[in-house]
C-alpha cells in the first residue's frame, strides 16, 4: 500500500500553521474590536435615550406596575359585570377580525403577483423585475398607521381605511417573502408546462402555485396573525373595531378600567387563539410538505 | 472491546436493525455491506447514539453505551467518531475550524461561541490535515473543497476527537473512482498506524474486499454473514443481496481496475 501520510516537508506545514494562526489572531482581534463596539454603543445608546426620556428610565422603573395594577384591581371589583361586558365588546371584535381577514386574503393576493412579477425566473416582463421590487419595498417600508391616517383623513373614521392601509403592507410584506420562496422554486415543471404552449398565467398556476402553496399559505396566516394586531392598533386612531373602544376606555382613566380589562381579555384571547390555530395549521403544512 | 447484543430498532412497525449481535474483541476494520433499506446507517447510527436503540445493548470497555445519557453520552460520542455520506461539514467555515470541531465535547460552549481554540490544537488540526495530503485547503472554505477533499476533512474532524472506534456511514458512495480510493486508504492506514477501530458501511463488495479485515453482511435488518473476506463467495453475497444468478461483483465495482478485469477476483486479503 502506498504511504498515505502524503505530507510535504515539515517546514511547508509549520508555514501553513503560521500563516493560520496570524490569520486567527486577526480575525480574533476584528472580533473583540467589534464587540467592544457594539457594547460601547449600548451603553451610549441607552444613555442617550435615558437623558431624552421625560420622566427617566430607572426613576420610572419602579412605577411600572402601577397602571397594570390600577386596571386590575378595578376590574376585579367590578368582575360581577365582566361577562356581560365581554359580550357587549364582542362585535367590535368581530369587526376587527374582519379587517384584519379581508386585508389579509387582498394583501395575500396583491404579494403573489408582486412576488411571481418580481421574482427572476419567473417574471412575466423581466426587464421589469426592479420596478416590482421596488414598488413592493415602497408599500412595506410606508408604515400602516401613516396610511391609515391619510386615508381617515381623506374617507372618514371607519373599518375600510383601516382594511386598505393593512392590505398594502401585507402586499409589501408578503411580496417579499413569497418572492424568497419562489426564488427556491424548480423551473423545470415550469420549462414543461412552456413547452406544451402554456400562457404566463397557466405556468404560475399549474407549475409554481402546487410547489409553493405549503409556504405561501403559511406565511399568510402568519401575517393574519400579524395583521389582528396591526388592526387593533389601529382602532387608536379612529379605524373602528376593539382598539376604538379601547382608547376610549383608557383615555377616561378610573372609572372605567373594568371596560379596559375586558378589551383585554378580549383581545389577548383572540391573539392566543389565533396564534395557536395557525401555529397548527402551519405545523401541518410543513409536515405534510416532508411526508 | 465491543460487544453488541440483540440490538433492535423500530420504526412503527417496520423493524430497521432485528437483534443484531457482534462482538469485536481487538480493533479491526470491519466492512457493512448490505442493500440499501438493510439497516446498515441505522446500526452506526445507534452505535454513535445519533438514535436509540428500541432494544438490546452495546457494551464497549464494560460499559454499557445504550445506557448513557446526557453528557456521558456526550462523552461517547467523541470517543466514537463518524463520518458521514454526504460529509456534513458545516460549509460556510474554514477547512481548520471543521477540524477544530473534532474538540468541541472538551470545549465550553462559551469558547466555542467566540472561535476560541488553543493553539495547540489549531497545530495539531493542522497537522492532521497534512496526514490526510490537504493541508494547503487549511484556510480555504469546506464549501470551496472538492467532495473527496470534503470526505478528508470529515475524517480530519474524526481524527481530532482521539476516538477509539471510527464509525464511517457510506464514506465513498458519493466520491468518484479516485478519490473513493483516497478516502479508503486513508481509513485504512489510521486502522493500521492508530489502531483505532473502524466500521464502515460500504455499498460495494469490492471494496469491503479490499480493505477489510472483516466482513459483515445485513439483509433486511438482520446479520446474515459474519467473516473474513475470503468466506466472502459469491454465492454468499448473491445470498446478501437477494441477487440471481446474473449477479456479477464486477457490475457494481468502483474500482479502476476492474475494466480491465473483467471476471471477479478471488478474494484477497488485501496489503
Amino acid at each position: 500500500m502506498t504511504n498515505t501520510t502524503m505530507g510535504m516537508t515539515l517546514s511547508g506545514v509549520n508555514a501553513i500553521q503560521s500563516s493560520y494562526l496570524a490569520q486567527v489572531q486577526r480575525r480574533r482581534l476584528y472580533g473583540g474590536l467589534a464587540l467592544l463596539i457594539f457594547v460601547v454603543l449600548m451603553v451610549s445608546g441607552f444613555n442617550i435615550a435615558d437623558d431624552r426620556n421625560a420622566g427617566g428610565f430607572w426613576e420610572g422603573l419602579h412605577q411600572i406596575g402601577d397602571y397594570p395594577a390600577d386596571v386590575l384591581s378595578e376590574a376585579w371589583e367590578k368582575r360581577a359585570d365582566m361577562p356581560a361586558l365581554i359580550l357587549r365588546y364582542f362585535p367590535a371584535l368581530v369587526e376587527t377580525i374582519n379587517i384584519a381577514a379581508v386585508s389579509t386574503l387582498i394583501g395575500a393576493i396583491g404579494g403573489l403577483f408582486l412576488s411571481l412579477l418580481g421574482t427572476r425566473g419567473l417574471a412575466k416582463w423581466p426587464r421589469l423585475i426592479p420596478v416590482f421590487r421596488r414598488i413592493s419595498d415602497i408599500m412595506r417600508a410606508v408604515p400602516e398607521i401613516v396610511i391609515a391616517l391619510v386615508l381617515i383623513f381623506v374617507l372618514g373614521g371607519g373599518p375600510v381605511p383601516a382594511m386598505i392601509a393593512i392590505a398594502i403592507h401585507t402586499a409589501g410584506a408578503l411580496g417579499k417573502m413569497f418572492s424568497e420562496v419562489a426564488e427556491n422554486t424548480d423551473l423545470k415543471p415550469v420549462e414543461g408546462l412552456a413547452s406544451t404552449g402554456a400562457t404566463w398565467l397557466q405556468r404560475m398556476l399549474l407549475g409554481v402555485l402546487p410547489q409553493v402553496a405549503p409556504n405561501y399559505i403559511s406565511y399568510a396566516l402568519l401575517r393574519f396573525e400579524i395583521n389582528i394586531r396591526a388592526s387593533a392598533i389601529l382602532g387608536f386612531v379612529g379605524a373602528g373595531g376593539l382598539g376604538y373602544e379601547l382608547r376610549n376606555a383608557m383615555a377616561w382613566g378610573p372609572g372605567r378600567f373594568d371596560e379596559a380589562g375586558a378589551i383585554f381579555i378580549l383581545l389577548f384571547g383572540t391573539i392566543v387563539f389565533f396564534d395557536q390555530l395557525s401555529s397548527r395549521y402551519r405545523n401541518r403544512l410543513i409536515e405534510g410538505q416532508n411526508q | 472491546m465491543l460487544t453488541i447484543k440483540a440490538l433492535t430498532k423500530r420504526f412503527g412497525d417496520n423493524t430497521a436493525v432485528d437483534a443484531a449481535t457482534i462482538a469485536v474483541d481487538k480493533p479491526t476494520m470491519i466492512g457493512v455491506i448490505g442493500c440499501s433499506g438493510a439497516g446498515k446507517s441505522t446500526l452506526l447510527r445507534m452505535i454513535n447514539r445519533l438514535s436509540d436503540a428500541s432494544d438490546g445493548t452495546i457494551t464497549f470497555e464494560d460499559e454499557e453505551i445504550t445506557a448513557l445519557k446526557g453528557a456521558a453520552k456526550r462523552h461517547w460520542q467523541s470517543r466514537c467518531a463518524m463520518i458521514f455520506q454526504q460529509f456534513n461539514l458545516v460549509p460556510r467555515m474554514d477547512v481548520v475550524s471543521n477540524v477544530l470541531h473534532g474538540t468541541l465535547n472538551k470545549r465550553s460552549t462559551l469558547a466555542t461561541m467566540f472561535n476560541l481554540y488553543p493553539q495547540s490544537d489549531i497545530y495539531q488540526a493542522i497537522e492532521i490535515l497534512d496526514r490526510l495530503g490537504i493541508a494547503e485547503q487549511a484556510s480555504k472554505r469546506a464549501e470551496a473543497l472538492s467532495g473527496g477533499q470534503q470526505q478528508r476533512v470529515a475524517i480530519a474532524r474524526a481524527l481530532m476527537q482521539d476516538p477509539k472506534i471510527i464509525l464511517a456511514d457510506e464514506p465513498i458512495a458519493s466520491l468518484d473512482p479516485m478519490n473513493a480510493q483516497v478516502v479508503m486508504q486513508s481509513l485504512r492506514a489510521i486502522h493500521e498506524e492508530d489502531g483505532r477501530m473502524v466500521i464502515a458501511n460500504l455499498h460495494t463488495l469490492d471494496t469491503a474486499r479490499r480493505y477489510c479485515d472483516r466482513v459483515i453482511g445485513m439483509r433486511d435488518g438482520r446479520i446474515v454473514f459474519d467473516g473474513t473476506p475470503a468466506q466472502l463467495t459469491t454465492g454468499v453475497a448473491r445470498d446478501i443481496y437477494g441477487a440471481g444468478s446474473d449477479f456479477s461483483e464486477a457490475a457494481t465495482s468502483t474500482e479502476i481496475e476492474t475494466l480491465d478485469r473483467p471476471e471477479v477476483r478471488e478474494a484477497e486479503a488485501y496489503v
